[in-house]
């Protein structure tokens, strides 16, 4: 039986990795989850310098999910380079680092800054919906997301997955923007930007106001542009968005995704993503499926 | 003995206030390793509720593998747990955080509202002089058991039980005094805190809380700004599920 798969010419042990910003860089969660298990680590977006976020209250609750608006707060690519990316290598972990930035000057430069780093991929989050300059600004606008992706690709040593917002009209234009600056792959779908207000306190529940909304309840969104990406763009498609089961992970796949990503998830069981890597394995029995390959896009 | 996720066993539990819980939980191993300060994540049974909600440890029994934890009913989840009765499960993950560091000084313990648990337990456990100050709303809990260790001294509100005021005016009106004090409760009263350990110049480690997600620093939900960088992102923000929840009071910022 075989799990592992191919994203542009990197192979994975199996097709599942975490949803940067859910598992930090590993460490937190290696009492819980052998990091070599899984296809990847995805880890924490990274900027240039360090970024310390915005103020709190960062997270809440919503029904079947959470919005978070932490801001991206990272410790910056010098400290990774000496600190997560040793310790990731360490565990045996496939590593994709999330590369966040405030504009396109940023992204390229910590893409440089890794280019001679043992990282197997990166990603490029223009996404990100909590962060007033940069990010979001990026990966709404179908041109905006061509050019900064084609500038990053020029200096990329590793292949580039585009992280995509489904906060546009369109997912699969953006998609066709990401692939025809150079993207490698493009992994969706970032958070739905929400709000949440408290009203026995007539406030705002995030001190942001707006935060990006994931977990079980965006599922059936992500799933659809997923599938519209797939129809959209030749590149391979990492899923995410509220995956939680084995089931919830093989609808990705079955819409279209190569490999998919655990996020909201890890803070109700740290060890949702390989209780979903024995569930793919379970099906591929009960249904003989002897490549997980054969699921992609079956639908 | 590290972090565990286990389902527990309530053993016991009851109202002991207006929605105001006591409940026993047999967690085994996990309360080896438990610490007066430290608290564990406690997880809905309802799939609509993802994140864990975080509650202080109150009592810890070694010998029987049992936690004690009193909370208050703040939303629905905290609802949820206060209707469920011994035989009933709930999952939670501990122990978390990094729980006071006790010192043999002459202690101030004080706590306020449900700040108060967690310091039943390091009463408990301190082996030294101490007093112990209570704040409450208008009904009180758990004072007959700390009267157990110490001196007890209590504010409420409306002055419905101790004197009327904070416990900032409870020190003041019984002439409390202390080489350290450990504080938990709402963030005026810890600012306060604060303010009169320095004033005093004293030692204090106040425990903080904060909206969580993960309970175990990863998402980076949960910080408080501090004096000095932190370990994880080397800016000013400690986790205070991580570092915290006990921190030296002039190491952070209270808002």
């Amino acid at each position: 039986m075989n799990l592992s798969v191919n994203i542009a010419g990197v192979t994975w042990k199996n097709p599942v990795t975490v949803a940067s910003g859910t598992f930090g860089s590993g460490a937190e969660y290696s009492e819980f989850v052998d990091l070599s298990k899984l296809g990847a680590v995805t880890t924490k977006g990274v900027a240039n310098i360090p970024w310390e976020g915005n103020p709190t209250p960062r997270v809440a609750e919503t029904y079947g999910g959470m919005m978070n608006a932490i801001g991206l707060q990272n410790p910056g690519i010098d400290v990774f380079v000496q600190r997560d990316i040793p310790y990731l290598k360490e565990q045996g972990a496939t590593i994709v680092v999330n590369v966040c930035g405030k504009s396109q000057e940023d992204y390229v430069e910590v893409v440089e800054r890794l280019g001679d780093e043992p990282v197997d991929m990166l990603e490029i989050n223009v996404s990100c919906p909590n962060v007033k300059e940069g990010g979001i600004a990026f990966g709404q606008n179908p041109n905006a997301l061509y050019e900064i992706t084609k500038a990053v690709k020029a200096k990329a040593k590793q292949p580039i997955i585009m992280k995509l917002s489904p906060n546009v009209t369109s997912i699969a234009e953006m998609a066709r923007a990401a692939e025809a600056g150079g993207a490698d792959a493009v992994s969706l779908i970032n958070t739905l930007t929400g709000m949440k207000i408290d009203v026995e306190r007539q406030a705002f529940v995030l001190a942001n106001k707006t935060g990006g909304l994931s977990g079980p309840a965006i599922k059936p969104v992500a799933v659809r542009m997923v599938y519209e990406t797939a129809h959209a763009v030749k590149i391979p498609i990492i899923g995410m968005g509220g995956i939680r089961t084995a089931a919830d992970a093989l609808e990705f796949i079955m819409a279209g995704a190569t490999a998919v990503s655990v996020g909201t998830a890890n803070f109700h069981n740290p060890r949702t993503t390989i209780e979903v890597i024995a569930g793919i394995e379970d099906y591929m029995r009960r249904h003989h499926i002897e490549d997980v390959r054969d699921l992609i896009g079956i639908v | 003995m590290g972090i565990t996720k286990i389902t527990a066993q309530i053993i016991s539990q009851h109202a002991i206030a207006d929605g105001i819980y006591d409940m026993r939980l047999a967690v085994g191993e996990m309360a080896q390793g438990a610490k007066p300060g430290q608290f564990i994540s406690v997880y809905s049974n309802d799939g609509s509720k993802l994140l864990p909600r975080p509650i202080s440890i109150c009592g810890i029994d070694k010998e029987h593998g049992e936690l004690r934890i009193v909370y208050r009913v703040a939303g629905e989840g905290t609802k949820e747990f206060s209707t469920y009765a011994a035989g009933d499960t709930l999952d939670v993950m501990g122990p978390l955080g990094n729980g006071y560091t006790l010192k043999d000084k002459k202690a101030i313990l004080i706590g306020g509202g449900i700040g108060i648990p967690p310091m039943l337990e390091l009463a408990k456990q301190l082996d030294c002089e101490k007093s112990m100050v209570l704040g409450y709303r208008d009904q009180d809990f758990l004072k007959e058991e700390f009267e157990a260790y110490g001196d007890v001294y209590v504010s409420s509100d409306f002055g419905t039980v101790g004197i009327k005021g904070t416990v900032l005016d409870a020190i003041r009106e019984y002439g409390v005094s202390g080489d350290i004090i450990y504080a938990c409760g709402p963030m005026p009263m810890l600012r306060a805190v604060k303010a009169y350990a320095a004033e005093h110049g004293i030692e204090a480690q106040i425990s903080l809380e904060e909206r969580m997600a993960c309970g175990v620093g990863a998402c980076l939900g949960c910080v408080c700004k501090s004096k000095n960088v932190d370990a994880h992102t080397h800016v000013k923000n400690k986790r205070i599920c991580k570092d915290g929840p006990v921190f030296d009071a002039e190491e952070v910022e209270i808002s």
